[in-house]
């Protein structure tokens, strides 16, 4: 095994990649559940490229046979209801870990730098999963799918001069037909996907360039032995990858709960209509996106304007990219941080939490008129973001990282 | 306070799903159970006499519902098989979709989803809120689908309900004389079916249950596994808890 490993070390330095990305990389002690996150998408990711190859083996992307080879999967391949509902639960589980990994991102200001690298990468990570998302969910060829993408892909069409046209060209057709479906699909299971694996390698090797942030948001590289190596630091294998199975042991307990009992989640993580086949002549009641989008449809609800509201749409996630710039406080944790932000903080959650819920429902005049509040709210994190964390008193930094 | 953030955002997310949605008319409650064998049984000879005329159930096999509902294949091929189909085949009808948009005004749909798409307390609810109303095409309304086009098939043993019946009512029973004052469902009928009012609620659970089960053949499947897996996941907790334990018990 050892003349192997050095045979192979000799033509490729894989003892160098594992020494420098897991043995020896030095991650601070002091992390805490929610740095487990980050694990869990790589749980989740490969999740996806698994089932979803075994799905392709059984789907057909057509709009006359999508459907039913859907029911196929469910009903005549074996353990095809398994291998779909990995996929989609893992769909909605996927952003839940993401939303909780960005929430500690946010916490503890680990897009400060010299991470702005890792937190953009991260993003444009997001944004992808967001596509690869949006397309995946018209596959099923349900209700719900076809009139989700007629709504999001009409978005577009709200652009001035070029709107029409690039809607047009983003079908394929004039309105979604067999022909978008076709090409989504190709999106989705191949060039998104690679787009994604490589975001990741970026995400991470930027990480491990400037190393891991912690809860005190301290550098553990300031206080080094007499080896150079971080007193507060350990080495990612083993401390880390021991510490972060009990965490995807407690992950895979919870979603496989979802996956064997509710895969339907009340109809939010499979939507009721969705269990009917895409019919252009009729309209749904009640068109509302799959829950983890739904922040971002109420902020788009919000605005009167069509064409504004796309604009402030956009504007809610192009924010987040520039997060890194808006932050002048001098610490990064929310643990030294002043009362105004984490005033802030709590206030951008809640109306996070709550856009999503509105998302969800059917518009009322008052509903519409609590969007718009919280709308401000949220651009009004991002934007008062340099005042705020400027002017106000933050806490004495800890010279070593604090265990609790 | 990164403890009540946490806790906050799932609350509020969980809170958030659950609080969409909900039909307009109110729905009488049905617990289905999709276990019971023999009422599965009853439910689909039901369906195959009354239903399969109109409605496929196209994306299941009568082989795999055999099985399922625990009816041997030769006894399944005497009874319940449609004209020339074999018995690995889906459950297809020949009525052609151009004809009955004609007959009906819409095409009758396919129920193999149907409970998944409507939810069993939609069906049930459905399939007893028929009442006669002689300004529609073929007599009947129904209190759950205002002026649907679907006759009402199952009246020679529901009988025809004189009055749109209520549905979602609370039973309530005289104290004194112990007789049911109030009741959801049909309580005047114009005619009489074979079956009395008790008696037809029963078919209706059965078929509903049938449904039901047609809709997700693999649940029961799924939560006998699922239990193993979670056991096993349990089991693994505890070897991974202790070995994170052991590996950072000099760490402070």
């Amino acid at each position: 095994m050892q003349k192997l490993i050095s045979w192979i070390d000799e033509r490729l330095p894989v003892v160098e990649a594992f020494e420098k990305h897991m043995s020896k990389y030095y991650a601070p002690k002091n992390f805490n559940f929610l740095y487990f996150f980050g694990v869990l998408s790589f749980v989740v990711l490969a999740n996806q490229l698994l089932t979803g190859i075994w799905l392709t083996m059984s789907y057909n992307p057509s709009a006359e046979s999508a459907f039913a080879s859907i029911e196929y999967i469910m009903r005549d391949v074996e353990y095809g209801w398994l291998l779909r509902y990995l996929h989609s639960t893992g769909a909605s589980a996927f952003f839940v870990v993401v939303y909780m990994h960005m929430f500690r991102g946010l916490l503890y200001g680990s897009y400060q730098k010299p991470r702005e690298l890792v937190w953009i990468f991260g993003m444009t990570i997001y944004l992808a999963l967001m596509a690869e998302a949006f397309m995946g969910y018209l596959l099923p060829w349900g209700q719900m799918s076809y009139w989700g993408a007629q709504v999001i892909v009409n978005l577009f069409g709200a652009i001035p001069y070029i709107g029409e046209g690039l809607a047009l060209w983003i079908r394929g057709d004039y309105l979604i037909s067999g022909i978008t479906l076709n090409r989504f699909f190709a999106l989705h299971v191949v060039a998104l996907p690679i787009v994604i694996l490589a975001l990741v390698v970026l995400h991470v090797l930027a990480l491990h360039e400037v190393g891991s942030n912690n809860p005190d948001g301290i550098d553990i590289k300031k206080n080094k032995d007499e080896n150079g190596i971080p007193k507060d630091g350990v080495p990612f294998h083993p401390f880390y990858t021991v510490h972060d199975l009990v965490g995807i042991v407690v992950f895979l307990f919870v979603f496989c709960a979802v996956v064997f009992f509710f895969p339907e989640m009340g109809g939010y993580f499979l939507e009721k209509p969705n269990f009917e086949p895409a019919n252009p002549l009729k309209t749904p009641d009640h068109i509302a996106p799959v829950w983890y989008f739904t922040p971002f449809y109420a902020i788009l609800r919000a605005v009167p304007d069509a064409f504004l509201g796309v604009v402030a749409m956009g504007a809610a996630i192009a924010v987040l990219f520039v997060l890194p710039w808006l932050d002048r406080s001098p610490v990064r944790s929310m643990r030294y941080k002043g009362s105004l932000s984490k005033i802030a903080l709590v206030l951008f959650i809640i109306s996070f939490c709550i856009l999503g819920y509105l998302g969800v429902v059917i518009a009322t005049p008052a509903r519409t008129l609590l969007a718009q509040v919280l709308t401000v709210i949220y651009f009004a994190y991002f934007i008062l973001m340099p005042w705020y964390t400027s002017i106000e008193k933050t806490k004495p930094v800890p010279e070593r990282v604090t265990m609790k | 306070m990164m403890r009540i953030i946490a806790a906050l955002l799932f609350a509020m997310s969980i809170n958030g799903a659950f609080a969409a949605g909900g039909p307009s008319v109110p729905l009488d409650y049905i617990d289905t159970d999709i276990r019971d064998q023999e009422s599965m049984q009853r439910g689909m000879a039901l369906f195959s006499n009354y239903c399969f005329g109109c409605h496929s159930l196209e994306y299941s096999r009568y082989e795999r519902a055999a099985n399922d509902l625990g009816i041997p294949n030769e006894i399944f091929a005497e009874n319940l098989l449609e004209g020339e189909a074999k018995i690995g085949e889906l459950m297809t009808i020949s009525m052609a979709k151009d004809q009955a948009k004609v007959w009906f005004g819409n095409p009758p749909p396919d129920l193999t989803l149907i409970a998944r798409l409507r939810g069993e307390d939609w069906l049930y609810s459905y399939l007893r809120g028929f009442y006669a109303d002689p300004k529609r095409p073929y007599g009947v309304n129904n209190v759950v689908f205002k002026d649907v086009g679907m006759p009402h098939v199952l009246a020679d043993l529901q009988g025809l309900c004189a009055e749109a019946p209520e549905l979602g009512v609370e039973p309530e029973v005289d104290p004194l004389s112990g007789n049911i004052v109030k009741s959801s469902g049909c309580t005047t009928y114009q005619t009489e079916g074979s079956l009395s009012a008790e008696e037809y609620d029963e078919a209706i659970y059965d078929l509903v249950n049938f449904l039901d089960y047609v809709g997700e053949p693999s649940r029961v499947e799924s939560e006998r596994l699922g239990l193993y897996v979670l056991l096993f996941l349990a089991f693994l907790f505890v070897f991974v808890y202790f070995l994170n334990k052991e590996y950072w018990r000099d760490i402070h």
